[in-house]
């Protein structure tokens, strides 16, 4: 029943993510600057925000923004760890490398009319990329203990082959792990977008995403002036309660 | 009774209290010759043993260590009286020698010192005579206008440096511990008596929390409050116009990266005042600023009173001008998309500083009111290193939107600024010779201001300098901030001014409750 509830809360999320440009009240970048700072109302169900722009359409944008592709991203992450969990060199010296220094190269040679929506994608793709060390360490590790497993032991004594090992006896037991990466990484993404701004990258103004938008929390008093700033968080966790109760 | 009263009034006036407030970072120096940030400023400022200081409300200079000084007919020299009896904080007696030498230190090329580099002239290095231990003359090859108001920034150095030295001034560096705090103790040498006994610097980055730990009376004031938290501070007060200002230039300067078509635009004195008359000044002021700051007139901030041109009014926003330019230039909408004369869509990027709320917003502001008018502008927030080393060295930007901190009240000291060769001549750094007529012309008033001995004439020539820059916008000023400060009414004396460092000027003069 859970999981049920959870689907259909998922779905109705995507949903809403898909159908911005209809549900939207007003377009995302739309200034109504006589009313900035603005608390809920019937004309601005969540307010305004610090430049007078309508906060529910900002959330229903940047949901779509957020939900396609931190998932995505994540997913790409937990891929590449599973397939390069093996190289332990490779992982180590992947997890060593300062990642900061080598976006703000990016950054550099990227020109500089990169269109908001050219630079989030290129954002998540190369976070996607970037952070499959962290889940091969674990799936790394996982595998050593396996491979002492009396039951893998006896597998291979029976003779059968390392693909259906792999895939029959291996496989269930990483799924789990898979997942309960995924979950880390999507949230650890979102937020991570928010930071990668503080060097050029990420979601560039006016286009909204759960990241910019999580960033306002760092300021108090828009959160006292306007619970709804908080509205991103609640969503961002439901979402991640949600995707708990559909794992597998 | 009335011996009761006055034993009531001295124990609430607080001898020997601590005055209390926070700087966002830990100050780089304690060497009071190299000081380059803010943070380091500050501390200087507060230790320093300074001949003559400027009275921030007057604006007249007024003797420290110097009990006297005089000015020669001729503009070029003054002598400094000193005291009698003067001493560093450790103890060791301060004299005319100390002066020379610090003066000495602070020209030498080797130690690249920033306040050299204000008392340098155009002529040549001053020389520096000791007449006895109480007397100096220092003398310029050259009239240098203003000469004397220099000093109020060089702080007389004892002969061995150390990493805290030693002061001359109402405090010293008692105890610092890097990323908590800088303790300043009363200097029982200084010439005169400050009221307070201490100060406590916390090394706060978080100006949120600055603004709890004074709302919680843990600090005495917060000398520079943010607008998104003026409301929140109960007692906060403006004081006007701040000298600061916010600005938007273009990159004129020959780039592998703007193609040449950009580079017309940019060159473009139309294009430029149409870009400027387009922006919601009002706005900016208003929504950004929550109405604590004032749309720009011109290069100098109406707070810097005497140098302000008041015949510069602050640019409206006049969209139908603003066409009126465009289209004289060439340019055309097409299907609201902006086009010029050879068919390219308006489109460029400007560049800020990341995580600055209010440049940000301001950005999103501009590239809302220029869409208006078809033109297409992307955002990028770039770290403040790799943002200077574009603007600085490679000229690898379009746009950039940027302000200015204005520490000196004079403005004849931007030279850099404004002279065609100079390295922070914003639009085209260290031009080979000037690009244009007006900027031959800014040249001429600037190196007029460097040597005219007469005030009235270089206000003239900075007035005309004014109306040059409002005119051919190589930089399109936005908006003057204005000064929010917040007091602790336990603290007496205060006279907050816009200029650096604005509560903390007369510290001498500052007590508790």
């Amino acid at each position: 029943m859970k999981q049920k509830i959870a689907i259909a809360i998922l779905a109705l999320v995507a949903l809403c993510a898909l159908l911005a440009p209809v549900i939207a009240p007003y377009d995302y970048s739309r200034q109504f600057r006589d009313t900035p700072h603005a608390t809920a109302s019937s004309q601005f169900l969540m307010g305004t925000d610090d430049l007078g722009r309508d906060r529910l359409s900002r959330l229903i944008y940047a949901t779509r923004v957020s939900i396609l592709l931190a998932p995505a991203a994540a997913l790409v992450s937990v891929m590449l760890a599973l397939l390069l969990s093996g190289f332990t060199s490779l992982t180590t010296l992947c997890l060593s490398l300062p990642w900061i220094f080598l976006f703000i190269i990016l950054r550099a040679l990227m020109p500089l009319n990169t269109r908001p929506l050219e630079s989030i994608l290129l954002t998540f793709a190369l976070m996607g990329v970037a952070g499959w060390a962290w889940p091969a360490r674990i799936f790394g590790a996982s595998i050593e203990q396996m491979k002492q497993s009396g039951w893998l032991l006896q597998a291979r004594a029976s003779g059968i082959g390392s693909r259906r090992i792999a895939l029959v006896h291996v496989w269930p037991h990483l799924r789990a792990i898979a997942w309960a990466q995924l979950r880390v990484l999507v949230p650890a993404y979102i937020l991570s977008e928010a930071s990668l701004g503080l060097i050029g990258l990420g979601v560039a103004e006016p286009l909204p995403s759960w990241g910019n938008l999580l960033a306002e929390l760092q300021r108090p008093e828009a959160v006292h002036s306007n619970p709804w700033v908080l509205a991103p968080l609640g969503l961002l966790m439901i979402v991640m309660i949600c995707l708990e109760q559909v794992a597998p | 009774m009335k011996r009761l009263a006055l034993l009531l009034a001295l124990s609430t006036t607080a001898f020997g209290a601590e005055l209390r407030f926070s700087i966002s970072a830990d100050p780089k120096t304690f060497d009071p010759l190299h000081v380059l940030d803010d943070h380091s400023e500050t501390i200087r400022y507060l230790t320093a043993g300074v001949l003559v200081r400027i009275n921030r409300v007057t604006e007249k200079v007024e003797p420290q260590l110097a009990e006297s000084f005089k000015l020669s007919p001729d503009g070029r020299a003054i002598t400094f009286h000193l005291r009698p009896n003067l001493k560093f904080s450790d103890g060791t007696p301060l004299n005319a020698n100390d002066v020379a030498r610090t003066m000495k230190t602070a020209l030498d090329p080797k130690q690249a010192s920033p306040k050299g580099d204000t008392l340098r002239s155009e002529k040549g290095d001053p020389e520096v005579q000791v007449t006895s231990p109480l007397d100096i003359t220092i003398r310029y090859p050259a009239p240098k206008p203003d000469f004397e108001r220099l000093f109020d920034a060089l702080s007389i150095v004892p002969a061995k440096i150390e990493k805290i030295p030693a002061s001359a001034g109402p405090f010293y560096v008692a105890d610092y511990k890097s990323g908590e705090y800088v303790r300043l103790a009363r200097n029982p040498n200084y010439f005169m008596r400050p009221a307070l006994d201490s100060i406590r610097i916390d090394i706060q980055p978080n100006h949120d929390i600055e603004v709890t730990r004074f709302l919680r009376g843990e600090l005495d004031l917060i000398n520079q409050v943010d607008p998104t938290n003026f409301d929140r501070i109960p007692g906060a007060r403006s004081f006007g116009p701040s000298l600061d200002s916010e600005f938007l230039w273009f990159n004129q300067a020959p780039s592998a990266t703007v193609p040449a078509w950009k580079r017309k635009w940019f060159t473009s004195t139309a294009f430029r005042q149409a870009i400027s008359e387009s922006i919601h000044r009002d706005d900016i002021a208003r929504i950004v600023y929550r109405g604590h700051a004032h749309p720009a007139a011109g290069p100098v901030s109406p707070a810097n009173k005497f140098w302000f041109n008041a015949a510069l009014k602050p640019l409206a926003f006049d969209a139908q001008s603003a066409s009126k330019a465009l289209a004289s230039d060439g340019f055309k909408l097409d299907h609201g998309v902006l086009k010029d004369r050879d068919g390219h869509a308006v489109e460029f990027s400007i560049i800020t500083n990341a995580g600055n709320r209010t440049r940000e917003a301001m950005a999103a502001i501009i590239q809302d009111d220029l869409s208006k008018i078809g033109i297409k502008v992307n955002i990028v927030t770039l770290d403040f290193d790799s943002l200077i080393e574009r603007i600085a060295k490679t000229a690898q930007y379009e746009a950039c939107l940027l302000g200015f901190t204005s520490v000196e009240i004079n403005p004849t000291e931007q030279m850099n600024v404004w002279l065609s060769t100079g390295a922070n001549h914003a639009w085209w750094p260290r031009e080979k010779t000037p690009a244009t007529p007006w900027e031959a012309r800014i040249d001429q008033l600037e190196i007029a201001m460097a040597s005219d001995p007469s005030r009235a004439m270089r206000k003239k020539a900075l007035d005309e300098l004014q109306r040059i820059v409002v005119e051919q916008a190589p930089i399109i000023y936005l908006v003057n901030p204005d000064y929010l400060a917040a007091i602790s009414p336990r603290v007496h004396g205060a006279q907050p001014v816009a200029s650096p460092p604005q509560i903390l000027w007369n510290v001498e003069s500052l007590r508790l409750e």
